[in-house]
């Protein structure tokens, strides 16, 4: 062979190789250098108090509260739109343009960035609809945000169902309502779950989408007077003990908190998938 | 007449027509919204004034509006990396959907799921911490906070996105054509890059232009390695984004005030960008399907 091939070959063999080793190298080292970082710093007074200016101690209990807050209510409100909105896609709809049309909005909405969400979310939920900096106005903005995401699974696994099923039920004299919510959404949960899962992941991650919208305050509120109150979650905690205060320290016990979810929510969503797909091949 | 059971069956289909088109009310929400909104500092300021300005100066006492140096930096901070971050993921893509074994591919692609999952302040952190000094010590400078470290950390942000298009498409690919190509002499590696890459462009493309958009609309993890001052884009100097703009002052902008609608116009340009860049991924998106 020539010399050049060769080179060719084994350079490009070579490059490809580097290329996937400093891939898994950057999630290496991200995940190992946050934890190393965070860990010892994660105290049970950090994870268990509130911040306060008398003792000057910091605590991020009601920013764990906060996103715990801001998942629960944006997946209650979300969930029913998206599975709602993929089953008029694929159950009602017959217009092909229709679809396409609901389709490509979809699609825009999953490439809007946070930031422009952020925004439009304080200008709709806390500025028109008056419901001021609040988590459930942060909540209505992640809505927007996770409704593709929904949509998206819930479709895919529709898609999965035997058009069979449907005839059958269809035969034995059922409605369509009956049909779907007796034949056709038991045989997609897996794609509703992943799809919550995804978009627990989502809200878990967001940060600049809730900056202008549930704000930053960090006071300890059971559900419902927290929901109307401001309040920040955990990304923003990190943002403004990083940025603003300079305690790194508490900013990586954060880091890795979150890392640690990222983690448990990428495993769940592989768990689910593949217990789902083991019974349905039996 | 209608029974009973024929109205509750066309309420519900009313109901889920409703709930079809609410992805649809979002967006025209979401372009209404933000044209009420920024358009009105685009007519007060001029728009060539806007766009074209070089200047930021908000709170100088002769208050300037020119938004040139976050476009260029947002555009120059894209390319830069789009131009580190394609070449990495394209070469880790044809590695694991042609030479990697079972085994590795799937240990893989559960790292770069996990990449992709992780929160935009976590990148923003480590790379406040590791990047920042390591730029400032490694070119000898000031300050390390620059549109260099937001680069690298973009780059690596995007690499899931187009690792994951790519690989997708590069599977596509026909098995017909590569076995062709190999009984026709060429080596494995010829082959992919000659044969199976040109077949799978139009999902490469769509991939490059997902990390376009992705880039393109960061923002806290940038506003946390760049140094936010409002310059006209150097290498290694301090810059802001157009997303970094609007996050760092909208905190601060008096409600109602020109400051404060410039912001929303900077919003809404930043929304023309991503609209644009949605046309051109549809483009692909329908090329590849035929």
């Amino acid at each position: 062979m020539q010399t050049k091939r060769k080179v060719y070959i084994y350079g490009m063999r070579a490059l490809m190789l580097l290329s996937t080793i400093l891939t898994c190298s950057f999630v290496v080292f991200l995940i190992g250098y946050v934890l190393i970082k965070g860990l010892p710093n994660i105290t049970w007074k950090l994870i268990s108090t509130k911040p306060s200016y008398l003792t000057g101690s910091i605590g991020i209990l009601p920013d764990i509260l906060n996103t715990i807050y801001l998942v629960l209510t944006t997946i209650l409100i979300v969930l029913p739109l998206g599975v709602g909105a993929a089953i008029y896609l694929s159950e009602y709809a017959t217009n092909k343009k229709i679809v396409g049309v609901i389709e490509y909005a979809a699609e825009t909405l999953s490439g809007i960035p946070s930031i422009v969400y952020g925004l439009v979310g304080m200008l709709v939920f806390c500025q028109f609809l008056n419901l001021k900096t609040s988590i459930l106005a942060g909540s209505l903005t992640l809505v927007i945000m996770t409704l593709p995401t929904i949509m998206r699974t819930t479709q895919e696994s529709l898609k999965t169902v035997p058009q069979s099923y449907r005839e059958g039920a269809f035969g034995l004299g059922a409605g369509k309502w009956r049909v779907i919510h007796t034949v056709i959404l038991p045989c997609c949960v897996d794609g509703i779950i992943t799809g919550c899962i995804l978009a627990v992941g989502r809200i878990v991650g967001e940060s600049a989408a809730l900056l202008f919208t549930a704000g930053f305050a960090h006071a300890l509120n059971g559900f419902f007077t927290g929901i109307t109150k401001s309040g920040a979650s955990l990304t923003v905690a990190l943002y403004v003990y990083a940025k603003e205060q300079g305690e790194f320290e508490v900013a990586f016990a954060i880091a890795a908190i979150l890392m640690i979810l990222t983690v448990l929510i990428n495993f769940s969503t592989t768990l689910v998938g593949q217990y789902f797909k083991k019974r349905r091949n039996l | 007449m209608k029974t009973r059971k024929q109205l509750v069956e066309d309420v519900i289909h009313g109901i889920f027509l409703v709930l079809g088109f609410i992805t649809v009310a979002c967006v025209l929400l979401i372009t209404v919204y933000l044209l009420i909104a920024g358009i009105p500092a685009i007519g007060k300021i001029g728009i060539f004034k806007f766009l074209f300005g070089p200047k930021w100066a908000p709170t100088n006492k002769e208050a300037v509006y020119g938004i040139l140096p976050f476009i260029l930096t947002s555009i120059y901070g894209t390319a830069g990396a789009i131009l580190l971050g394609v070449p990495i993921g394209f070469l880790t893509s044809i590695y694991l959907a042609k030479i990697a074994s079972k085994k590795v591919k799937s240990v893989v692609e559960t790292a770069i799921s996990l990449l992709a999952g992780i929160p935009s302040v976590v990148y923003g952190l480590v790379g406040m911490m590791v990047l920042v000094p390591g730029v400032r010590k490694l070119f000898n400078l000031p300050d390390g906070a620059s549109l260099f470290a937001a680069i690298i950390i973009l780059a690596i942000m995007i690499l899931p996105s187009i690792i994951k298009v790519s690989l997708t498409a590069l599977e596509a690919v026909p098995k017909e054509y590569e076995e062709a190509s190999l009984a026709l002499g060429a080596t494995p590696i010829e082959t992919y890059f000659k044969v199976s890459v040109p077949a799978a462009k139009s999902g490469i493309a769509t991939a490059i232009v997902l990390g376009i958009g992705r880039a393109i609309g960061e923002a806290m993890a940038v506003i946390m390695v760049s140094g936010n001052v409002a310059n006209m884009p150097t290498l290694f100097g301090s810059v802001r984004f157009l997303t970094t703009a609007v996050s760092s002052e909208m905190s601060y902008a008096v409600d109602g005030s020109l400051h404060q609608q410039a912001l929303f116009s900077i919003a809404l340009v930043l929304f023309l960008f991503i609209m644009f860049i949605n046309a051109t991924l549809n483009f692909f998106l329908k090329k590849e399907k035929e």
